[in-house]
């Protein structure tokens, strides 16, 4: 916008402007410095910690320089840390969590490509009505369906199993995957479909051979979102699962409330860091697709 | 468009049976959605009239538990913060994050950057953020300590542990973690506003402020709305930042509804006003939720008719 950097004639007019200019330039890259500095503080300092010793960071403050280093609390935060009794670190919930995100991720998402296909190219009499109301699934909180929950797991024999976590995660899920793959194929043409019909193509082959090819950008923001949202979430986890069953989220928070004794920082910040990872890397990976693909379905 | 089915005499039995699996493919999904949003709903509201205690039961009481809930000071409180929270929550992450998307549209250099750097904070979980922000708070260890320790001795910042500010540290949190969302949508916002149309505005001499205010933001208003209902979203699941961060406290000063509900359901046993509770949190997701959902019918029934 600001740019218009006509300065290559020596007017007094030009230079102002190209003051101005540059004065321009310092201001955005400051501000956007300072808050570069505000994001990236908390990041930069669990990971210093997650190496120091912890008799150096009670020693010389959480914030502040290594003056130590050993990998003593990644190996304790992952395989022998204490959380409530057990001694087994968060290797365990962190297994938990891979085994509940990565089948809801997949399942949810499919049930989502199908149904977004189908309410967005094979409409029939009520399906705006159908799509409204799994829309309302989307803003559902999760305290309202605690109880039903709670009881519809125990007769399925599920409670305090990460298949449980799995169920509901999926049918939580629908709603958005749902939506976003609505909203993307809304706009593959109809004529591309109706060509294909035509020539005699029909429900599954049209799927197969003409909007699954287009589907890559939609389906990475439903998978990153449902993997990012499924691994960072702790209510239900904390709810209907407990000890060795536990989410890493729920195990997190076990780990850190840890009451009495002196705040062991090293093995905490390291359970935080491998509780962050897999959503991080996925987004590392994905984020770039994530953002694009966001905008072309989910925000219309 | 609906695609008008074939119809007429030589139709195969393929295409016949093709017919059905639109609604074979979408029905258990609805059926599921039905289960969920209606069903259970509806399951919740007769528990919150029931006197289920410990466990549930079903013995009718009408609104008896709705009125001890709201005779309650520390309900009352936490109802409060919700709306307090999502307030400032949203919009700070909306200010913060069109802040960022505007100057990021500047042709910075290194954008790429930029957004990753603003954007991270969304893929970690609010327990784990809520966690080192705990720390980040806590007079002893954290900023406070940092500031003191180089020589400023009075540095005060002990916000989370100050009944009176200990809100704003949750709502500071809670930006930090998701202003970079609001960045990425208003960023692809102000990408897809036609060119002409800020050139347009740049010759008739209007300012970068001006042109901001007048031409592109008014373009890219349906994005506020996204952002402001994917927020609140976010501001629902208050139970985890919280959870993580203070816990409700101190003393009540940060309990939210979320947090209520889980400690009257598994903490105190009393599973009927823990379900009153859980249905005052609808009612207040409802205020938001109707009027929008009536917005997103109309539009698409615009969207449709406009083809």
């Amino acid at each position: 916008m600001a740019d218009l950097s006509l300065a290559r004639v020596a007017d007094p007019e030009a230079a102002a402007a190209g003051r101005r200019f540059l004065a321009g330039r310092i201001a955005i890259y400051g501000i956007l410095g300072v808050f570069a500095l505000i994001y990236l503080a908390p990041l930069v300092v669990v990971v210093l910690n997650s190496f120091r010793e912890q008799p150096e960071i009670a020693r010389n403050g959480l914030i502040n320089l290594p003056r130590s280093f050993t990998l003593e609390a990644w190996s304790s935060a992952w395989g022998s840390y204490c959380i409530g009794g057990t001694c087994e670190g968060m290797k365990r919930n962190f297994l938990n969590s891979l085994a509940m995100t990565i089948p809801a991720t997949i399942i949810s998402t499919l049930l989502g490509a199908l149904n977004g296909y189908v309410l967005s190219k094979w409409r029939f009499r009520g399906s705006e009505a159908l799509f409204t109301l799994m829309l309302l699934g989307v803003f559902m909180p999760g305290q309202i369906a605690l109880m039903p929950w709670a009881f519809v797991l125990g007769k399925l024999g599920l409670t305090n199993s990460t298949y449980g976590l799995v169920l509901v995660h999926v049918i939580q899920g629908i709603s958005f995957t749902t939506l976003f793959c609505r909203n993307y194929y809304v706009s593959i043409p109809d004529d591309l479909i109706k060509a294909a019909r035509i020539d005699g193509a029909g429900f599954w082959r049209i799927f197969r051979k003409i909007v699954l090819p287009l589907s890559p950008p939609i389906l990475i923001v439903t998978v990153i979102w449902q993997f990012t949202g499924i691994w960072n979430e702790y209510l239900f986890g904390v709810v209907f699962t407990s000890g060795r069953e536990q989410p890493i989220t729920a195990a997190l928070v076990a780990l850190t409330a840890g009451g009495t004794t002196a705040r062991t920082y090293d093995v905490m910040s390291a359970a935080v860091l491998i509780g962050a990872l897999p959503p991080l890397l996925v987004y590392f990976f994905g984020g770039k697709y994530f953002v694009r693909g966001l905008t072309q379905g989910a925000i219309k | 468009m609906t695609i008008a089915m074939v119809d007429g005499e030589g139709v195969s039995f393929r295409q016949r049976a093709g017919r059905w699996w639109p609604v074979v493919v979408l029905a258990p999904s609805l059926l599921a959605s039905f289960v969920y949003v209606v069903v259970f709903t509806l399951w919740t509201l007769y528990i919150s009239l029931s006197n289920s205690g410990l466990l549930p039961s079903y013995g009718f009481v009408g609104l008896e538990n709705y009125a001890s809930l709201w005779a309650n000071r520390r309900w009352n409180i936490a109802y409060n913060n919700l709306f307090f929270f999502s307030a400032f929550y949203i919009l700070g992450s909306m200010a913060v994050g069109l802040l960022l998307a505007i100057l990021i549209d500047q042709r910075v250099k290194g954008e790429a950057l930029w957004r990753t750097i603003f954007l991270y904070p969304l893929a970690v979980s609010f327990i784990v953020t809520g966690t080192v922000w705990s720390w980040l708070y806590n007079p002893a260890d954290g900023v406070q300590m940092l500031v003191r320790s180089l020589g400023w001795e009075s540095f005060s910042f002990a916000l989370a542990s100050d009944r009176n500010t200990a809100i704003y540290a949750v709502i500071i949190t809670g930006i930090w973690q998701s202003s970079g969302f609001a960045m990425a949508l208003f960023l692809a916002g102000l990408r897809s506003v036609d060119p002409d149309l800020v050139k347009a505005a740049q010759i008739d001499g209007a300012s970068a402020f001006r042109t901001y205010r007048k031409v592109i933001l008014p373009t890219i208003a349906p994005i506020f709305l996204a952002v402001a209902v994917v927020q609140i979203q976010f501001a629902i699941k208050t139970f985890d930042l919280v959870a993580a961060l203070t816990r409700g406290g101190p003393g009540v000063s940060t309990t939210f509804p979320a947090i209520y509900v889980y400690d009257l359901m598994f903490q105190r046993g009393q599973i009927g006003e823990g379900a009153a509770a859980a249905m005052m949190m609808l009612a207040a997701l409802a205020v938001v939720l109707v009027p929008y959902s009536f917005f997103v019918v109309w539009r698409r029934r615009r969207e449709s008719r406009h083809g």
